[in-house]
């Protein structure tokens, strides 16, 4: 197990430095001159002049990006002119609340999922599972800001029940029920995608696994449907679902720009937007950048799991 | 020579299950018919749409669906809300499709010479995709999208960019087990050059599951074309895109609610129709639910 880990962990750095060479490329493939942008229409052309020799515009492409990666080293991701902050610290500050909707997501969508899925795949073709189809089709073809706005509509505005939005301090010292309160739209929106996935391939898995050998086994010494999918089917199906969701867990750190967009959460996703209509490129890179590792370390904790879960790997 | 010929009964086998399906997949019929409609009104929106969709009226903003001439109301510029669905049918359509089928002559291009010459290649291509796979799709896309700056061909280039991994790398796993076939070793045998092996031979077995894949794409892409579109990355205003629509709606969600509910009702129902058609093709793709189903 542990060289199982050891060699998939080596894996992961070639992508790492492939992601951060993907990031530093996007300044590039900026139209006209990068300082520009970086620095905004209001930077003086001295500063310009500053930032073309820091970040060695001026040099090679190469020794630009070993700047870039040095930096990086350093936890410098450059200056948010948005914010009049360093890039790292606008993301820092955010990032757990862009974790606490994504951790609360997942959990959401997972449970939901899992159940759903199951569900369904006690009564293969019945009216529920072609239901759940039904549901799943439509959460899979709405974009997560729609269903959102239709949330905030029908929950904040029409029925008072919740706030829809306006969140300052996700910490929870406003109150535990302030925070769980401000959540809920929120989390919904952001989990309905992942939770249709989640149940599409838990119902398929289990599907996939009703019909072995010891499943039949069971059925022959009479043990009830029921327990069958619960004790026998689900574990074993376990090993493809826990791959959907940890790869979900990644896609809601994404996912998060928009629903942030929608409920003005205070973290990396509504930062990013705001960094987006005044083209603030170095907050982009660095919600970017910080985005895609963490997908690329979760995945990379998914396989673990996976080889957990899952015996024949840990036999190879 | 037998053998070389047999790709002609297998494309002749996948048009008439398409055929079989249509006539008996409800869902598929339905998304068929979806995406009929929208491409009628995107084709003839000159004369469909009741009113000029970027014609302002000031006096008439925010008007609710079926309270006077204008049948779905109107925005906050007091602009018809079905001519402006009507037109932007055309870039609904055209978001969806195109970078689907540019990422898929690029995507599958690459993917075929990676499958088909292996080695070195095989292998850089292969990084660079793993490298790509790492970031969730609308990251990329975004970041491509703020790059370039906000408009309809950045956002194309950004989704054709995010795309191309995914077809590449179907397509050149379909080459990597067709490669082996016997048609393929007698066609090498009797002389015929790679060019010929890889575009007379291989590619048409290539085409089915791209293809099918390309329809699910498509569904995908209208989502992430809108999701663009909302973030201000896509057609700027007053350009009536669907996306864009929703966004600059939004504002006034507690008064005027349908003009940002009403395009985001276009966006699933475009949606729904592609990811119809895409999982009946999936469908017919794979041996497991044709079993189920027969």
């Amino acid at each position: 197990m542990l060289s199982f880990i050891f060699n998939r962990g080596l894996q992961i750095v070639p992508v790492i430095i492939g992601v951060t060479l993907a990031t530093f490329l996007l300044a590039q493939i900026i139209p006209g001159d990068p300082a520009d942008v970086l620095l905004g229409s209001m930077a003086s052309e001295e500063a310009r002049q500053q930032l073309r020799v820091a970040l060695g515009l001026n040099e090679p492409i190469y020794v630009q990006y070993a700047i870039y990666l040095k930096n990086l080293l350093q936890g410098d991701l450059g200056q948010s002119f948005t914010f009049a902050q360093p890039v790292t610290q606008v993301i820092v500050e955010r990032l757990f609340n862009t974790s606490l909707l994504a951790v609360a997501a997942i959990l959401l969508a997972s449970v939901a999922g899992v159940a759903a899925g199951t569900w369904a795949a006690l009564r293969p073709g019945s009216v529920r599972d072609q239901g759940l189809s039904v549901i799943v089709l439509f959460f899979n073809s709405m974009p997560s800001f729609w269903l959102g706005l239709v949330l905030i509509l029908i929950f904040g505005l029409h029925l008072r029940l919740l706030p829809i939005g306006g969140m300052q301090d996700a910490t929870g010292s406003s109150g535990i029920g302030s925070l769980v309160a401000h959540m809920a739209l929120p989390t919904i929106t952001l989990a309905a995608w992942s939770l249709a996935v989640i149940a599409r391939m838990t119902r398929s898995s289990i599907l996939d696994v009703i019909n072995s050998d010891y499943i039949r086994t069971a059925r022959s010494r009479g043990v009830s449907e029921v327990r069958i999918v619960l004790c026998h089917a689900l574990p074993n199906a376990m090993p493809s679902v826990i791959t959907v969701i940890g790869m979900q867990m990644g896609f809601l750190l994404s996912g998060a720009v928009l629903t942030e967009t929608v409920f003005s959460w205070p973290g990396i996703g509504l930062a990013m937007y705001q960094a987006i209509s005044t083209r603030d490129i170095p907050l982009i890179q660095g919600g970017i950048l910080v985005l895609a590792v963490a997908f690329v370390l979760i995945n990379f904790a998914v396989d673990i799991l996976y080889a957990y879960f899952n015996p024949k790997i840990k036999l190879g | 020579m037998a053998a070389i010929t047999q790709t002609a009964p297998a494309t002749n086998s996948f048009g008439r299950t398409v055929v079989r399906h249509v006539l008996s997949n409800p869902s598929l019929a339905v998304g068929l018919a979806i995406i009929a409609a929208i491409v009628v009104l995107a084709i003839f929106a000159d004369w469909i749409a009741p009113f000029d969709p970027l014609h302002v009226d000031p006096l008439a903003r925010y008007q609710r669906p079926l309270s006077g001439w204008h049948v779905l109301g109107t925005d906050e510029l007091g602009r018809d809300i079905l001519s402006r669905l009507i037109y932007g049918a055309r870039f609904a359509l055209l978001v969806a499709i195109l970078p689907t089928v540019i990422a898929l002559l690029i995507g599958g291009a690459i993917g075929l010479s990676a499958g088909y010459v292996g080695g070195l290649w095989d292998s850089v291509v292969m990084r660079v995709f793993d490298v790509m796979f790492a970031f969730p799709g609308i990251l990329l896309a975004l970041g491509i999208s703020a790059a370039l700056g906000p408009g309809l061909s950045s956002m194309i280039i950004a989704m054709v960019v995010v795309t191309i991994p995914a077809f590449g790398r179907i397509v050149r796993g379909v080459v990597l087990g067709i490669k082996e076939e016997l048609y393929v070793e007698a066609a090498r045998t009797l002389g015929y050059s790679h060019t010929r092996i890889a575009l007379r031979h291989i590619l048409p077995n290539v085409l089915g599951p791209a293809v099918v894949y390309g329809t699910l794409q498509t569904g995908r892409n209208v989502i992430l074309s809108a999701s663009l579109s909302f973030l201000g990355l896509g057609p700027q205003p007053p350009t009536p895109e669907w996306g864009q629509m929703l966004s600059s709606g939004r504002t006034a969600i507690a008064t005027a609610a349908h003009v940002a509910t009403i395009p985001g009702l276009a966006i699933v129902l475009l949606a729904v129709g592609f990811n119809l058609i895409g999982d009946a093709a999936r469908d017919m793709l794979d041996p497991r639910f044709t079993k189920d189903r027969s």
